[in-house]
């Protein structure tokens, strides 16, 4: 197995890992970015992120590279379409990100019931868009951003469903009045959507069509209606990718990766930045990624420098966190039937049943398919209050030749 | 509850359901308490759940042999996600020496009225294609199944609760006396007779058993449907997991009904945490791509890890504890735990209604254990 | 002009710009469902960044290759089970 060592290894190139890498790199050290995507910039700036490394960059980028594992102390292992490699480091920055969570309702598994987030990924990667009616709906500021993005980009029409409350909204809106950078982003992004019909207290509770998407039942202030459409957009928050940090030791507390001031994980060595340590947006990414990239890189004074930006964008997040909660009325959306594992086709009806996510998916399967629960463990979460968590080796399926070649060390 | 529990049963593993089953049965009370909140989250949903007749000793195929008759005519009335299929083993043979085992190991089976087939070199690629070229034969079992287990034992509680057992779920016991078990709040419960079923855990309540955790590691895979038949074991596995205190891996590869591919098999001592030793997975799964070329470019899903309950001999405890008439053991079943469950309740209903057994119960005595320990000392 | 790419989604000839998934492709071919599930039902792309595993076709005989992570290569071919 080739071997690759470096002073900092940054896992993941979005904003934080780009961060990261970069304060790094200022600190004089040799840094390492690698990501699995086909290039650098991860969710927001997905197929841009060339844009966002400073030029010429001061550390090096390798993407399509999947870390599936740790390999043994200071080393990951990695596999890419060249092959297997083990990454060693005295360093390490983990910036992995968040994916959407998908709650269940009846028809979400049809063929063009797609995530928001992940629309926009797939329009970015070339799904075309124009022309087709689209509805996004869930929660949280992210329809907002995918709704301008798909208008930009030639959809037809459009309609939003935002389960929170109007007054809820209202109110998150008011208090933007003390950011007024926020604010000012909010009206450019409403006036980007001038047209589009944005409801609130409004949630999808079914998909329907033969073989694909056709019309969807909405749930609004007004009461029950159908629209019909091409594509639903769906996502209902956002949930930290900590499997490969879970992998490594690190302590994961309600969902996130826990770290110190410093961005430090419970592993000496190992730092966390960006979604995965707590859902806040772009601006908490970077300077999170830039904190734990000074401190990776041994320049304790810039890392402190982070600190109060840090104190106020977490505290916006914390502001989103609960203008967007999810309503208990979400719980109801999915019947007996209606599936929640999609890999291994497992009923909610089913999963229900059991007392415990170890005990639902020992039982009936769910969550042991090919996204090893990524998808019906948040919705699980949700809907049955369980602790669904997934320490076992890879943290993403991995070529049995890579996972066989770790005893070369 | 009405009257005296007549059978009280410590661990809800697929040893303790079938005991369960078996003695409800029988028209006897029964009570199960396990420490987990579902049946069969232990050692049961880490197997292979392979049933498998296993010729380590006489008294290893005895009770193997005489296990999987049982699950075969209990097979039938299965639930279906039980996904029981008899897929038949194949005993692979890279070598002269090891087609002689093989050959050995067919008498030794024709013995005990099994089916066994001796494979030459073509007839081996003709049941399974995809193995590497060169090797020298086989032996095929096909009276050997899979089943899976987590299920299995599910389906057993549920037979037994149909009689009017009564399982309650998150009840560790902390301590045995007689007659009775005391839960971890202190709450005591009384039996005629108690039955430890806690497999690889046994001697937390009785330190006198001498049995050891070994730690086995799988693998899965995504879905290949039909790329292989058989449970394709290596010839060599005799030597590796029946071998000394030393870390061991073998090929051991079983096709699940899903079509995807549960890889095994290793064996270790001394690591009491469930952690995955990645060292060991790797050989493993070199060890296996050896066996199997195509697989070195399939993804595996999951890695995991279990625990089973070794003994000195390789032969499990079933019995009356010496001196405890009313503590009767049925644990430490090694890697056949899951086989030679429902033989394991049989013996024990027989023993409580005083039947005569179908095999002879001696060897499986718990009375070994002391002895043993008499003799170390 | 980006540069266009030509390959085959169930033996149907596709050409989508350089830089394109493997489920542009797909979409442009007009396929939206990319597997069976283990029921048999249509499934097509949910997440859209390489964690749900819904969108998994073969690519040059290789099963279960998430079409949304992959880029289109000349003369690819992409077999879906739908
Ligand atoms: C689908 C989606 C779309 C989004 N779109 C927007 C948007 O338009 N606007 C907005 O403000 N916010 C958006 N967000 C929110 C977004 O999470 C944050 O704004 C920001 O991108 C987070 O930065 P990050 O660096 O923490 O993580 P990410 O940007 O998620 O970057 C993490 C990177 O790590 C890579 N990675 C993960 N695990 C591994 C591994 N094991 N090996 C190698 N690489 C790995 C990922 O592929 C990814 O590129 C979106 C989120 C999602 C899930
Ligand atoms: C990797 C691997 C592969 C295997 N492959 C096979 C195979 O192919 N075929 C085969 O036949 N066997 C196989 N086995 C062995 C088989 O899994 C075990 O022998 C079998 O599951 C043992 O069942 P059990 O009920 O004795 O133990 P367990 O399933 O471990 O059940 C014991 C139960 O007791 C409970 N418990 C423990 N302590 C207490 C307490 N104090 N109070 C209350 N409850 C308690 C536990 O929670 C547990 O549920 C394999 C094992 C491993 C590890
Ligand atoms: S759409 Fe989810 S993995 Fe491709």
């Amino acid at each position: 197995m080739a071997e690759r060592r470096t002073e900092v290894l940054v896992i993941g190139a979005g904003p934080a890992g780009l961060a990261a890498a970069a304060a790094a790199a200022a600190c004089g050290r040799r840094v390492l970015l690698v990501d699995d995507n086909a290039d650098p910039g991860g969710q927001i700036w997905r197929g841009e992120g060339r844009a966002h490394l400073a030029v010429p960059a001061r550390f090096e980028v390798r993407c399509g590279v999947r870390v599936v594992d740790a390999c043994g102390a200071s080393a990951v292992l990695a596999e890419s379409a060249g092959g297997v490699e083990r990454l060693t480091f005295d360093r390490l920055v983990l910036a992995t990100g968040a994916r959407e969570r998908f709650l269940p309702f009846p028809g979400w598994t049809l063929p063009n019931v797609v995530g928001a987030g992940g629309l926009q990924a797939m329009v970015k990667g070339g799904v075309p868009i124009a022309g087709k009616r689209v509805v996004i709906a869930g929660s949280g500021p992210l329809l907002l951003a995918v709704a301008a993005y798909l208008r930009s980009r030639g959809a037809r029409s459009l309609l939003i469903a935002e389960q929170t409350g109007r007054l809820r909204l209202a109110r998150f809106v008011l208090g933007l009045a003390g950011a007024p950078q926020r604010l000012r982003q909010t009206l450019e992004l409403r006036r980007a959507l001038a047209g589009v019909p944005l409801l609130t207290d409004a949630w999808p509770l079914s998909a329907h069509g033969a073989g694909r998407l056709e019309e969807i039942r909405l749930r609004t202030r007004r009461g029950e209606r159908g629209e019909r459409c091409d594509l639903l957009a769906c996502g209902f928050g956002l949930v930290p990718n900590t499997e490969l940090a879970a992998l490594l030791g690190c302590r994961v507390e309600a969902g996130c990766v826990a770290v110190d001031e410093h961005q430090a994980t419970s592993v000496a060595g190992v730092y966390a930045a960006g979604e995965m340590t707590g859902i806040g947006g772009l601006d908490l990414s970077r300077i999170e990624g830039e904190i734990a990239g000074y401190a990776a890189g041994g320049d304790e004074r810039k890392a402190r420098a982070g600190l109060g930006p840090r104190r106020r964008a977490r505290r916006f997040a914390r502001a989103l966190e609960r203008a967007f909660a999810l309503r208990e009325e979400l719980r109801e959306l999915p019947d007996a039937r209606t599936l929640l594992c999609r890999c291994e086709d497992v009923s909610v009806g089913r999963a229900a049943r059991y007392p415990s996510w170890r005990a639902a998916k020992l039982h009936t399967r769910c969550g042991m398919g090919a996204c090893q629960g990524r998808i019906c463990g948040a919705a699980a979460a949700f809907l049955f209050g369980w602790r669904c968590e997934h320490a076992r080796p890879p943290a993403s399926p991995a070529r049995i030749a890579t996972l066989a070649a770790q005893h070369e060390v | 509850m009405s009257g005296r529990t007549d059978v009280l049963i410590v661990g809800g593993g697929i040893v303790g359901a079938a005991c369960a089953a078996a003695c409800a049965q029988a028209g006897l009370t029964v009570a199960l308490v396990e420490a987990d909140l579902a049946v069969g989250m232990d050692a049961t949903a880490a197997g292979m759940g392979q049933i498998v007749a296993m010729d380590g000793s006489p008294a290893e195929l005895a009770l193997t042999r005489y296990s999987q008759r049982l699950w075969d005519d209990l097979a039938r009335s299965l639930p279906e996600d039980c996904e029981y299929e008899r897929c038949g083993t194949l005993w692979i043979a890279a070598d002269d020496d090891e087609m002689e085992e093989a050959a050995r190991k067919a008498t030794r089976y024709h013995e005990h009225a099994l089916q066994a087939e001796l494979l030459e070199q073509r007839d081996l690629y003709a049941l399974e294609p995809a193995l590497r070229p060169g090797l020298a034969g086989g032996l095929c079992v096909p009276g050997d199944s899979i089943l899976y287990a987590p299920r299995a034992a599910a389906a057993l509680l549920a037979e037994a609760e149909r009689h009017g057992a009564r399982a309650l779920f998150g009840c560790r016991v902390r301590a045995l006396h007689e007659g009775e078990v005391e839960l971890d709040d202190g709450a005591r419960m009384a039996a005629r007779t108690v039955v430890l079923a806690t497999g690889a855990r046994a001697a937390e309540l009785i330190p006198e058993l001498p049995i050891r955790p070994r730690t086995g590691h799988l693998v899965i895979t995504e879905r290949y449907p039909a790329l292989v038949r058989h449970q394709l074991v290596e010839l060599g596995y005799v030597k590796s997991a029946h071998g000394t205190d030393a870390d061991s891996v073998a090929f051991n590869l079983q096709p699940r009904p899903t079509g995807q591919l549960l890889i095994g098999s290793s064996r270790q001592y001394g690591r009491a945490d469930p952690a995955v030793d990645r060292v060991i997975v790797a050989r493993m799964l070199k060890r296996a791509i050896a066996y199997l070329p195509v697989l070195h470019g399939l993804d595996a899903l999951r890695v995991w890890t279990g625990q089973r309950a070794a003994t000195l001999d390789g032969l499990p405890y079933i019995g009356p504890c010496p001196g405890r008439a009313w503590l009767f053991v049925a644990a430490g079943h090694e890697g056949l735990g899951i086989t030679a469950a429902l033989a394991t309740a049989r013996l024990l209903s027989d023993h409580l209604l005083g039947r005569a057994p179908e095999i002879a119960p001696e060897p499986y005595s718990p009375a070994r254990a002391w002895l043993e320990t008499v003799v170390r000392a | 002009m980006p540069e266009r790419i030509a390959l085959h989604v169930n033996g149907r000839h596709v050409e989508v710009d350089r830089g394109s998934t493997v489920l542009a492709a797909l979409a442009v071919a007009g396929v939206a469902i990319c597997r069976r599930s283990v029921q048999g039902e249509p499934r097509g792309a949910l997440c859209g960044i390489g964690v749900c595993f819904e969108c998994r076709v073969t690519i040059d005989g290789v099963a279960h290759r998430r079409s949304c992570q992959i880029l289109c290569r000349e003369a690819m071919e992409v077999r879906t089970d739908g």
